[in-house]
Order: structure tokens, then C-alpha cells, then sequence
């Protein structure tokens, strides 16, 4: 669907479902260069089990008008403006990497409306290499293979996705290419100025999931340990073996977590 | 600066989309000759079903042998995924299936192999789909043919059987002007001599019964998309209803908004694999994967050998012309240089000072050549394509795609190229004594 924010057009996947007040909601916000698309499989299950379902595009990236918010500050109130475009009071909010950060941001921000919270690949502080930075402020190539190699765990660098026919890798870079000049970084400096991760830890009250990828390079699970003891009653689950790209990776891993926790 | 991680092709084409398998721990893919696969419960039964989980139900629509295939190709080719077929004839009709209906059309270069020629020009009009062929040198031809009901241009990377090297870079560039996708035949190049994505193409195709198999005992096709072509965006929007608009046939799903870089594969698996059924079976992927690992060892041979006979024929006083790209003769020459720097590939032909009968003399003085219907095994192959692969083509529309009565055309296997020249200087020989 598509609706206006901040007088600029926003587009959120369904799940070709409408929105039905009755139903609860689960938003999902997705990484750095990324879109909606990166949930299919996620957020289509639940659209399709008794959730209305928002998969973002946060602004600037995949359908919605840019440009791209340039901080987690900023995105962490936009989502909120979101949900108001849309008439949904509470959601569950279900972010990866910048997303997780930015829907962390929220929860602290705005407790009223969010009635649960799932982080997917978090780091607290999410520090992003000079190297990274500096080519992503170039716009080179570079930056997208990078993240591509740091994402992914070497085995699903050779293959085995789980979605018949589909090269993992070689969707992801696709993906990320899509991204305006900027973009990129724009969204990895968002992630790398977020300071105030712990302390809008310590503001959430509401029930809280977080997903580690065990072999993820570019928010390793170590880099979420303060976060998790700074969460009261968090539920950590920590998928073996999986990288970043947790929800290519593993899919149904990563659906299993999120059902048992909503 | 710190590299990327990524897998050189060699590496890939012996490893991409295979894991040890987790049940058993055989390093070789698996066959899993299983028409269906065992839901775990109800629920799980229905998620796969409809696009919530994801795995393998039935194998007309997917088979994990034929899903290694499947993303080794498309990570050799540099695409996002990949369709394997029941033949490469199944490859081109399944994506021109999934992008267009009764009257819409398509610009072709002239030089095609001859059955997707039948397809185009007598079969898809029965259906509503009409085709404009072009000389796929003249670029201004191909911007004439272009309607408003032109949904895709299609050619191959070189063509059949006179070797034209599609200038992939300018007919990408001008069907992107006009929001179209440019499909390429990439059979007789494979991904180790181009990789047409990089040139701009937005999907490929093979005959994977040819070079990526590599020894002629099976039929099989594979179609990748790149994932680059915006389907909803620009000059584009409105002429894909099949990628953009509701599809009732399975739950409304919107394909391009489900998947941003593979909403082609998903209509073409969601509605041509299972609708029309032309899918490979696991047996044939295997066969194919056991080629693919050494592709890059053998097209480096065919290339060399194709070399040293088009060298040979190309100064043998029997011989009229050579029509190889590789050679400074060719008219596609400099652009076969651009965009081939590897090689032009181990299939070309060659006309003899001499009569259709001393040509089919040549033929059949032939030992080594094995005169069959065919392209891209080990072996080296023979054929006359004005009475075999091109014959229900006009005599018109034959010279139009390069092919005279004396054109006789080679697939250059692995043998010893010295044992391949004796071959033929033999032949040659018998021929041009009448």
C-alpha cells in the first residue's frame, strides 16, 4: 500500500492484505540499502496468519520518495508518524541492523505504541569500519560487496538457499544496487553515530525478542551482549551458524523465533 | 582497502548452489529422484504452499538436484536466480510466456537457431504473439521495429549459424530506452566467454544441452534473470501486467512487489513451471551439473581447437569462406574482440568452392565428425543447415540469415586438433575431386 508521510509518498508491503482494525500489526523495518523485500517470507506468513502486516520502505529506498532519513534519531519518530498514516495505534516492531536500532530508538521513544519488539542482527554500538564508510561515501561498488561478504556465512556464500533457484548473494548485491547515490551511506553513518543504544534499552518495557546470526560479521553477537543485559526480561535466541542476512539465511529459523515470540 | 569476499568462477562452477548433503554427507549433489517431499504438518503444508515458507512440494515446480543447477548457473551468470527446463525451446518459450499475451509483440535478431525461429514465426502467432525480425547488426532496424505492443527484444549472443555477434550493449541500451528487457540465447558463448548481464542484458537463456553439459547425452534449458530490469518504473510502467498487477492465480500476489530483483522468476515459477510444466528432471540436472563443473576447462579447448581448425579452413584452396568472428574476415570481428575477449566459441561455419552434392560429399568422407543435429559435446560435430536445422526457413529468409546451399557447419570438440585437420583435409580432399 502506499500512503503519504511527511507529504512525501511511503510504500508498505501487505501481504495483498488491507489493514482491518481489528487484527494486531506488526511493522517490519529493514536494514541499511535495503527494502521490504528482505522479509517476503516473514511478513507473508504473518499477513497471512491474523496480523495486518507493514513491511517499510523506509524513505528513500525501494518504492518510498526519498530522501533517506539521516539518522536513527530520525527514523525512530518517523516510524511512529508512519503507524499514524495508516490509523495503527500499537505495533510490533520488527527491525534488522539500522532497523533494529531505529525500532529500538522507537520503543524507548514512544512505549505507547509498541507493544512488542523483535531486534534481528543488533549491535549496540553498531560501529561501521572507516573502509566501509569510505567507500560507501564514494559510492563504489566496493561497499556492496563488502557488506555482501560480511553479511552472508561462508557456507550460503557457495549456496544452498533455501528458496529454490534463487543465488542468495547474487540477490542481495542486486538489491543493494538498487539504492540511489547516497543511500548507502547515508544509512551505514546512521548505524555508526547511534550512541544512545543502552539507553533507550534501559526505557523499553515492552517484551522484547533478540535474534543473533552465531557467524554474522557485520553485527557480530558479541556486539549485542551490553544491549541484551541492558534489556529488562529480553528473550535471546541465537541462530547457529546463521550470518547478517539472517532472513535469507534462515528463513524458517528466523520465522519460528518470531512466532513464538508474537 | 580492504577486498570482498566473492568466488572466482572456476571456484563456482564447481561449487555454487552445492552443499555436502546434511542427511548423508555425500559430496556429490545428490539425485533426489522424488516426484514430492513430505510436509512436516498441516501448517507447514500450507505455508509452502502459499509462498510463506520456503522448500520443495512437488518437483514439476522444484527438486533440490534441479535447484543446485539452477543457482550454479545463475551465480555463474551473475544473476539473481535461474529456472531449469525441460529444454532450451522450454527456456525461451517459458520467458516469453511470463511476460506476453495475444497481441503484444517482439523484436528478433534474424539470425536464430532454427527452432526458436519455428516458434516465432509460425507457432507464437497462433497464440497472438507476432515477431519482427531484424538484421541483428543494423541498430536502426531494431529501433524501426519497436510497436507500442513490443514487450521484448530477443537474440542470441552469437548467432545461428553465421556467428553475428550481437552488439549486446546497444540493443540493451536502446530496449531500455523503450522500457524493454532484452533476452539473449547465450548458448554457444556460455558464461565463461560472456556474461551477458554485464553488457546490460536482463535475461539469459541456455540449451543447457550443449556447452554447459558439454557431452551430449541429455535435454535440458535454463533461463536467469539478472534481477536488474525495473518492471513498474519509467518507460516501463504499464506494459508488465503479469509482473505488476494483481495475479489471480495465486492470491492476488503482486509479483513485483513481493520480490524487488525476482519478480520475473517468481511468475515464472508460480504460473509457467507449474502451469505449462516443462520442468527438468533431477537425473538431467545432475547430468548437467557433472558438465558444468568443468566448463571452464573445456570451452578454454574448444576455444584453442575451434582456433586451429578455423586457421586450417580458412587458408585450404577447397575452401570459399570461413565465417568465424575470431578471424579478421569476419565482419563482426572488432566487436568480437569488445565483447568476447575469451574467444567466439567452438561452433562455426564454413562455405566450399563446390556443389550442394560435393558439400554432402564432404559430409560423409567425414570420420571423426559425427553428422548429427547437435552442438557443444566433446566430440566434434557436422551438419548442413539448409536441409537439416534451418530447412523450413525460405531461401529468402535463409540468405537473409547468412546460410547458402554450400554452408556446412562445425562443432569443434576436444579431440587432438591435429587428428581433427587430417579429418577434414581427407574429406575436403574426396569433395573437391567431385
Amino acid at each position: 500500500m502506499r500512503f503519504p508521510v511527511d507529504g512525501r509518498e511511503v510504500y508498505a508491503y501487505t501481504g495483498s492484505r488491507e489493514i482491518a482494525p481489528s487484527q494486531p500489526t506488526v511493522a517490519f523495518v529493514h536494514g541499511a540499502a535495503n527494502d521490504h523485500s528482505v522479509w517476503a517470507l516473514q511478513s507473508r506468513y504473518f499477513a497471512h496468519h491474523g496480523f495486518n502486516v507493514l513491511a517499510f520502505d523506509l524513505p528513500g529506498h525501494g518504492r518510498s520518495d526519498g530522501p533517506a532519513l539521516p539518522s536513527v534519531e530520525a527514523l525512530a519518530p518517523w516510524i511512529v508518524r508512519a503507524l499514524d498514516a495508516v490509523g495503527v495505534g500499537t505495533a510490533t516492531l520488527v527491525g534488522h541492523s539500522l532497523g533494529a536500532l531505529s525500532c529500538l530508538a522507537a520503543a524507548s521513544s514512544s512505549p505507547s505504541r509498541v507493544s512488542k519488539l523483535a531486534l534481528l542482527g543488533p549491535a549496540v554500538p553498531m560501529a561501521v569500519s572507516d573502509a566501509l564508510l569510505d567507500a560507501a561515501k564514494a559510492d563504489d561498488h566496493v561497499a556492496y560487496e563488502l557488506i555482501n561478504g560480511w553479511s552472508h556465512s561462508a557456507p550460503r556464500q557457495i549456496g544452498g538457499n533455501r528458496v529454490p533457484g534463487m543465488w542468495m548473494t547474487g540477490a542481495a548485491l542486486r538489491l543493494m544496487e538498487r539504492s540511489a547515490p547516497g543511500v548507502l551511506y547515508t544509512d551505514l553513518s546512521a548505524c555508526n553515530a547511534y550512541a544512545d543504544g543502552l539507553g533507550a534499552a534501559a526505557n523499553v518495557r515492552c517484551p522484547t525478542l533478540v535474534v543473533l546470526g552465531q557467524r554474522d560479521l557485520m553485527a557480530p553477537a558479541k556486539n549485542a551482549a551490553a544491549l541484551c543485559e541492558a534489556l529488562a526480561g529480553v528473550r535471546v535466541v541465537t541462530l547457529a551458524g546463521a550470518g547478517h542476512a539472517m532472513m535469507a539465511e534462515q528463513p524458517d529459523a528466523v520465522l519460528d523465533a518470531l512466532r513464538a515470540f508474537l | 582497502m580492504t577486498k570482498p569476499k566473492t568466488h572466482r568462477f572456476d571456484t563456482l562452477s564447481l561449487h555454487a548452489g552445492a552443499v555436502p548433503d546434511p542427511a548423508t554427507g555425500a559430496r556429490a549433489t545428490p539425485i533426489y529422484q522424488s516426484a514430492s517431499f513430505v510436509f512436516p504438518d498441516s501448517d507447514h503444508a500450507a505455508a509452502l504452499f502459499n509462498m510463506e515458507r520456503a522448500g520443495h512440494v512437488y518437483s514439476r515446480i522444484s527438486n533440490p538436484t534441479v535447484a543446485v543447477l539452477e543457482e550454479r548457473v545463475a551465480a555463474l551468470e551473475g544473476g539473481v536466480g535461474a529456472i531449469a527446463t525441460a529444454s532450451g525451446q522450454a527456456a525461451l518459450h517459458l520467458a516469453i510466456a511470463t511476460l506476453l499475451g495475444a497481441g503484444q509483440h517482439i523484436v528478433a535478431s534474424r539470425s536464430l537457431y532454427g527452432g526458436s525461429h519455428n516458434l516465432l514465426d509460425y507457432t507464437l502467432p497462433r497464440f497472438g504473439i507476432r515477431t519482427t525480425f531484424v538484421d541483428a547488426r543494423d541498430i536502426d532496424g531494431w529501433r524501426a521495429a519497436i510497436r507500442p505492443e513490443t514487450r521484448l527484444l530477443f537474440g542470441e549472443t552469437l548467432g545461428n549459424p553465421g556467428l553475428e555477434v550481437l552488439d549486446v550493449p546497444a540493443v540493451a541500451a536502446l530496449a531500455h530506452e523503450h522500457g524493454l528487457p532484452l533476452l539473449v540465447d547465450s548458448t554457444f558463448t556460455t558464461p565463461y566467454l560472456m556474461r551477458p548481464f554485464e553488457l546490460g542484458a536482463d535475461l539469459v537463456f541456455h540449451s543447457a544441452t550443449k556447452f554447459l553439459s558439454g557431452h551430449g547425452v541429455v535435454i535440458g534449458g535454463v533461463l536467469v534473470d539478472a534481477g536488474t530490469f525495473r518492471w513498474d518504473e519509467g518507460a516501463a510502467r504499464g506494459k508488465f501486467p503479469t509482473l505488476t498487477e494483481p495475479y489471480k492465480g495465486f492470491h492476488d500476489m503482486v509479483f513485483a512487489e513481493e520480490s524487488t530483483t525476482a519478480a520475473f522468476l517468481l511468475r515464472a515459477r508460480r504460473e509457467g513451471i507449474r502451469d505449462f510444466g516443462a520442468c527438468m528432471a533431477p537425473f538431467t540436472a545432475f547430468q548437467i551439473l557433472q558438465g558444468v563443473e568443468t566448463l571452464p576447462l573445456r570451452m578454454e579447448r574448444h576455444v584453442a581447437n575451434a582456433r586451429r581448425i578455423a586457421g586450417f579452413l580458412s587458408t585450404h584452396e577447397f575452401v570459399e569462406s570461413v565465417g568465424y568472428p575470431d578471424l579478421p574476415s569476419h565482419p563482426d570481428h572488432a566487436l568480437a574482440k569488445r565483447l568476447l575477449p575469451r574467444g567466439c566459441g567452438a561452433v562455426f561455419s564454413f562455405a566450399i568452392k563446390g556443389t550442394r552434392a560435393q558439400g554432402r560429399k564432404l559430409i560423409e568422407s567425414l570420420s571423426l565428425f559425427s553428422h548429427l543435429a547437435n552442438v557443444g559435446d566433446a566430440k566434434s560435430l557436422v551438419i548442413h543447415p539448409a536441409s537439416t536445422t534451418h530447412f523450413r526457413m525460405s531461401a529468402d529468409d535463409l540468405l537473409k540469415a547468412g546460410i547458402t546451399e554450400g554452408t556446412i557447419r562445425l562443432s569443434i570438440g576436444l579431440e587432438d586438433p591435429e587428428d581433427l585437420i587430417e579429418d577434414l583435409s581427407r574429406a575436403l580432399y574426396v569433395a573437391g575431386k567431385g
